[in-house]
């Protein structure tokens, strides 16, 4: 799901992000693991309890080979298996995208861990919008290498979709940091629409209302 | 035709039956003072395991891992087989510098609680009459095997196991340890194989137990006596059983509708095809090297499998709580333990909050795949084995090489 090689640089800040937002020694369960790079970087550097789930062969294989604790398996089908509030954080990097149910996964992201982590690349970014209104053309780009017809993205949203999306499933916004297409950090005082347009990808910290 | 080929010499004949009682590997004797009490309801004493061991054992005893065997396998995992003369079974997993890598594992593989080669089995010696036992010996369980090995694990001084192995039967085995002892296994790797025999799987072995039983040569289980062998039917139960650990590609593959040595279709029941001859060699140079009733008994012991059953019929109930480090492997072709079983293995590990690695690994020979040079494979198991040393901090299997 999550191709880190194609993604190069930024998204290396991206996982250093969500590396920031979990606290040490936790339980982490990361939905669409890809080849672990994150989980390795969250068991290395912060002595989480991490585990995964990741639908291709090839992650699954390097992430197991890396020793973490990594099962093949589907976003969609598979995290009912899982007990209520069983993790502390549930992350989804780069996925949400990919997944055919995007609400219901988020709804059982927020049962299965106290707090949810979602990064997205954001479809409402300028590049984007320039390509489609002046190129007429789907966007092809570093961060997002593939043609329509053979994309895994088939759920693309911008952050303000996802914005809503969270408050349908009843999550509370903890936290929101947006980059711009080169990686840096977008500042706080912007106002979502600005976010939704300078904002190259995003990650949020989530938590269900009321807990 | 099969008989006549299925000669055995009585040299062959007579190795077999010393290797039942005083086999040629390490062997560890219980008395009557250390009875093995078996799920079956008696418990039986004095009783033997025979075992290789492969590496060293570490100062703090931290570092050994037990293989265990498949259906008809052997305590002889990389070292020559004394009947057959030929190589160890897992070569490509276990040896210097392989995943299971003997310069830095101590490695133990017992032979199986009712085999034929050293372990306690029907052809042993029954130190009640000093005839083979035959079927006087109780049916035994995966459970049975298990409790068999830990009392070995125990008497080599082992608290611990860093890891138990297998596939096929040899994973149930596996999944029985991290079940009875939780405490005693810091890891499992459990490959092709499932929580239970299914319907069908017991359907196959049935096939099997019965050609065996319809030979007149088995003697109601007393040919040893008899001097005579059940060599038909054995083949033929092995002949059926191969046929399941294979998928129909890789059949198809290697035989297609090829004819074996002839142009035409001889129109006669000779083995005009490939596939034939390829099944009778099989099956005659099985019996060539196992005990018949021992194969009732092994697979009566796969058929009786089904861990959740103990827990209620819940499977995650069997793993709560546990501590143990999980990999499961299953192989895309393999039909007899599909990919389906493990999975559902792994949600129940899931659900009982265990550390699980899965992986179902593309290829396309079936059920064998464990015993084939399937890189992936040797990947991920030296990948989980280096996590699970880490976190144990004991020395992990050597960086991969290209031997």
């Amino acid at each position: 799901m999550t191709d880190l090689a194609d993604l190069a640089s930024d998204v290396r800040i991206d996982l250093r992000l969500i590396a920031d937002l979990i606290a040490p020694g936790s339980r982490v369960l990361d939905v669409g693991c890809g080849d672990g790079a994150l989980l390795e970087l969250l068991e290395r550097t912060r002595g989480v309890d991490a585990r995964g789930i990741e639908i291709s062969q090839e992650g699954v294989n390097a992430a197991v080979a890396r020793g973490l604790s990594v099962i093949q398996g589907d976003a969609d089908s598979d995290l009912v298996q899982y007990p209520d509030q069983s993790f502390d954080y549930v992350v989804l990097s780069h996925t949400i995208q990919a997944t055919r149910n995007a609400r219901r996964v988020l709804d059982e992201m927020l049962r299965i861990g106290r707090r949810v982590v979602v990064s997205l690349p954001n479809f409402g970014h300028l590049d984007v919008r320039f390509r489609l209104m002046f190129l007429g053309r789907m966007p092809v780009s570093k961060r997002l290498p593939y043609s329509w017809y053979d994309t895994p993205n088939i759920h693309f949203c911008t952050i303000r979709d996802f914005v809503e999306l969270a408050r349908e499933v009843g999550a509370h916004v903890e936290q929101a940091i947006v980059l711009d297409g080169a990686g840096k950090r977008l500042p706080f005082s912007l106002p979502w629409i600005v976010w939704n347009v300078l904002g190259a990808q995003a990650v949020f910290l989530l938590s269900r209302d009321g807990r | 035709m099969l008989d006549a080929t299925l000669t055995e010499t009585d040299a062959q004949a007579s190795l077999r039956r010393s290797e039942a009682d005083n086999p040629s590997s390490l062997v560890m004797r219980f008395g009557t003072d250390a009875p093995l009490t078996l799920d079956a309801g008696p418990a039986i004493a004095p009783w033997q395991i025979a075992y290789q061991t492969y590496g060293e054992l570490n100062a703090d005893r931290s570092n050994a891992i037990l293989i265990c065997h498949a259906l008809t396998g052997d305590q002889h995992v990389a070292s020559t087989n004394p009947v057959t003369g030929k190589p160890g079974w897992w070569t490509l997993m276990v040896g210097p510098g392989r995943p299971i890598d003997t310069d830095r594992f101590f490695v133990i593989c017992s032979n199986v609680l009712g085999g034929c080669l050293g372990t306690t089995g029907p052809a042993s010696t029954n130190p009640d009459t000093g005839q083979p036992y035959g079927l006087d010996l109780p049916v035994v369980t995966i459970a049975d095997m298990v409790r068999a090995q830990a009392m070995l694990v125990t008497a080599l001084g082992i608290d611990q196991l860093f890891a138990v192995v297998g596939g096929s039967m040899g994973g149930m085995q596996a999944l029985q340890w991290a079940a009875s002892y939780p405490e005693r296994v810091f890891s499992a790797v459990a490959i092709a194989t499932s929580y239970r025999h299914s319907s069908q799987n017991i359907a196959f072995h049935e096939v099997g137990r019965q050609a065996v039983m319809a030979d007149p040569d088995w003697c109601g289980g007393r040919y040893l006596e008899a001097g005579r062998n059940p060599k038909k039917g054995l083949a033929v139960a092995r002949m059926a059983a191969h046929i399941t650990y294979m998928s129909d590609r890789s059949l198809h593959q290697k035989f297609g509708r090829n004819l074996q040595d002839r142009e035409a279709v001889a129109f006669g029941f000779d083995a005009d095809f490939q596939i034939e001859s390829y099944l009778r060699h099989q099956g005659m140079s099985f019996v060539d090297r196992f005990d018949a009733n021992s194969y009732l008994y092994v697979t009566r012991a796969t058929d009786y499998f089904d861990l959740a059953a103990d827990h209620g019929g819940v499977l995650a109930n069997v793993f709560r709580g546990t501590k143990t480090r999980f990999c499961l492997l299953s192989f895309t072709s393999d039909w007899l333990y599909p990919t389906a079983e493990s999975r559902a293995v792994v949600h129940a590990l899931n659900a009982a909050g265990a550390p699980v690695s899965f992986v179902e690994i593309d290829s396309d020979r079936g059920h064998d795949s464990f015993l084939l040079d399937i890189p992936e494979q040797f990947r991920i198991v030296r990948g989980f084995l280096t996590g699970a040393a880490r976190a144990r901090g004991i020395a992990g299997p050597a960086e991969e090489d290209n031997r």
